[in-house]
């Protein structure tokens, strides 16, 4: 349909000007951004080694891509479409508008924007009314990356005639016609989407990165903690350090633990705390230092303390906040 | 007879290229996207048919690209225009429009002239029948 407009063209006329022989590695790898998105990517996201690599590999190889296009060697646009598998919390979707960035500055999608959708922006109420509604989205996704959270709610292996079927054709159809115009990704929890996957080999094949998303250790919870401290002007007195990595302890073993997200829950929580003790003694002259330091008696109130571990892992019925 | 009607039209027929970019253009201006068809191309006929919803809120013009590439497979004898709407306040109105498909066989249009009282003449634009665009 399109000659790939979205091609980098060259300033000069390839037939007239001969291809140059060689290429500045790093000058080519800053102007296309990664080096700065990359460094970013390090900064910003604590732990997730094996996206990290698959994140560098994928970005190394769209480089390279675009230098063998410039040196007039055979370049075959590669397959981009992703999915994402991991816990809720292990960030997924921060990546995925971190891939958007890398992909727009390499020009391998023309805008770069991401749109964000669930089961109900891509699938109808009634007949006739899924085709028109995933089209919609389709169109708005193009020239960037269209990210399907929980993408295993489409397939509803217990209604035949449930009409997430036929998003999924009509998706699976765009996403190997027009590989050019956008990127694909799939997110959800592991095992869902593997059975997901299973019912639905177009979609497996057609998808070249499975990137797995790993749990965070206690550590890198506390230094995603630190970061979101830091980020909102906040920081730990060493005791309350003391008490965060404690709480961390206790809660990854409650239910409906959700990584990095019941942290930020609790950062959140942490800082009601702090101002109401700040405020519970008005005639108190405040410092900067007391305004932003979060205090050992601010985590310790938390309900998490109340319910010791083993003891909610056995019965498993109580779930504090 | 090569029909003449909107933007680009004494210039030789776009290319999906030039067309993308044509489109790109009025969604970054926030225009509305529109693919329109008909059978009649009359001067005077502004009632074309709607391909679907008009497009806007895209951010690229692959979208509009592929909906004109479906409406091609199934009205591809007929002709297809699109259109840009300007919604904003003061303009209102359709500030692009250009033809992106002719049929294989073009419509014929002749002018027929009405004489009236005092040796006036009234002129109207017809389209000649098919059988007739034969001959022609």
């Amino acid at each position: 349909m399109l000659d790939r407009p979205h091609q980098p063209s060259s300033d000069e006329d390839p037939a007239k000007a001969p291809f140059p022989s060689s290429f500045d590695l790093r000058k080519e790898a800053e102007a296309a951004g990664i080096t700065a998105t990359l460094r970013e990517l390090d900064r910003e996201l604590i732990g997730l080694k094996p996206v990290k690599s698959r994140v560098r590999q994928i970005a190394s190889l769209l480089l390279i891509e675009r230098i063998r296009q410039q040196a007039g060697l055979v370049a075959s646009p590669p397959t981009l479409h992703m999915s994402f598998t991991g816990n809720p919390g292990t960030g997924k979707t921060t990546v995925a508008l971190r891939m958007a960035k890398i992909l727009h500055g390499l020009a391998f999608v023309r805008r770069g924007h991401v749109i964000s959708v669930t089961r109900d922006d891509l699938v109808g109420q009634y007949i006739g009314h899924t085709a028109p509604k995933t089209k919609e989205i389709l169109k708005k996704a193009m020239g960037g990356v269209l990210f399907i959270d929980e993408a295993y709610y489409l397939h509803r292996p217990d209604n035949e005639r449930d009409y997430g079927q036929e998003a999924i054709e009509i998706l699976l159809q765009v996403m190997e016609n027009q590989r050019d115009d956008l990127v694909v990704i799939l997110a959800g929890y592991g095992e869902r989407m593997t059975s997901f996957f299973a019912s639905n080999p177009g979609f497996r094949s057609r998808i070249a990165h499975h990137i797995e998303f790993p749990d965070y250790s206690e550590q890198e919870l506390l230094a995603i903690s630190e970061l979101m401290l830091q980020e909102r002007g906040y920081r730990f007195s060493a005791a309350a350090r003391e008490a965060f990595v404690k709480y961390i302890a206790l809660r990854s073993q409650q239910p409906f633990f959700s990584n990095a997200r019941s942290i930020r829950n609790a950062v959140d929580r942490i800082r009601l705390r702090q101002a109401d003790r700040l405020v519970s003694d008005l005639d108190r002259m405040l410092s900067v230092a007391d305004l932003e330091t979060i205090d050992a008696s601010d985590i310790l109130a938390s309900r998490v303390f109340a319910f010791p571990a083993a003891e909610v892992r056995t019965d498993g019925t109580s779930a504090p906040q | 007879m090569r029909l003449t009607q909107g933007c680009f039209s004494f210039l030789p027929d776009l290319t999906d290229d030039q067309i993308y970019k044509q489109v790109q253009y009025c969604l970054a201006n926030g225009w509305a996207v529109n693919i329109e068809f008909t059978d009649d191309p009359h001067p005077r006929n502004t009632y074309w048919e709607m391909w679907g919803l008009p497009m806007f809120d895209l951010a690229d013009a692959a979208g509009v690209m592929m909906e004109l590439a479906e409406c091609r497979k199934v009205y591809g004898d007929r002709y297809i225009r699109l259109s840009g709407f300007d919604a904003s306040h003061g303009w209102e109105s359709v500030r692009i429009s250009f033809l992106v498909n002719r049929p294989p066989k073009e419509a014929q249009f002749e002018l027929s002239r009405q004489e009236v009282a005092g040796r006036g003449l009234r002129y109207t634009t017809k389209r000649r029948p098919a059988q007739q665009d034969a001959l022609s």
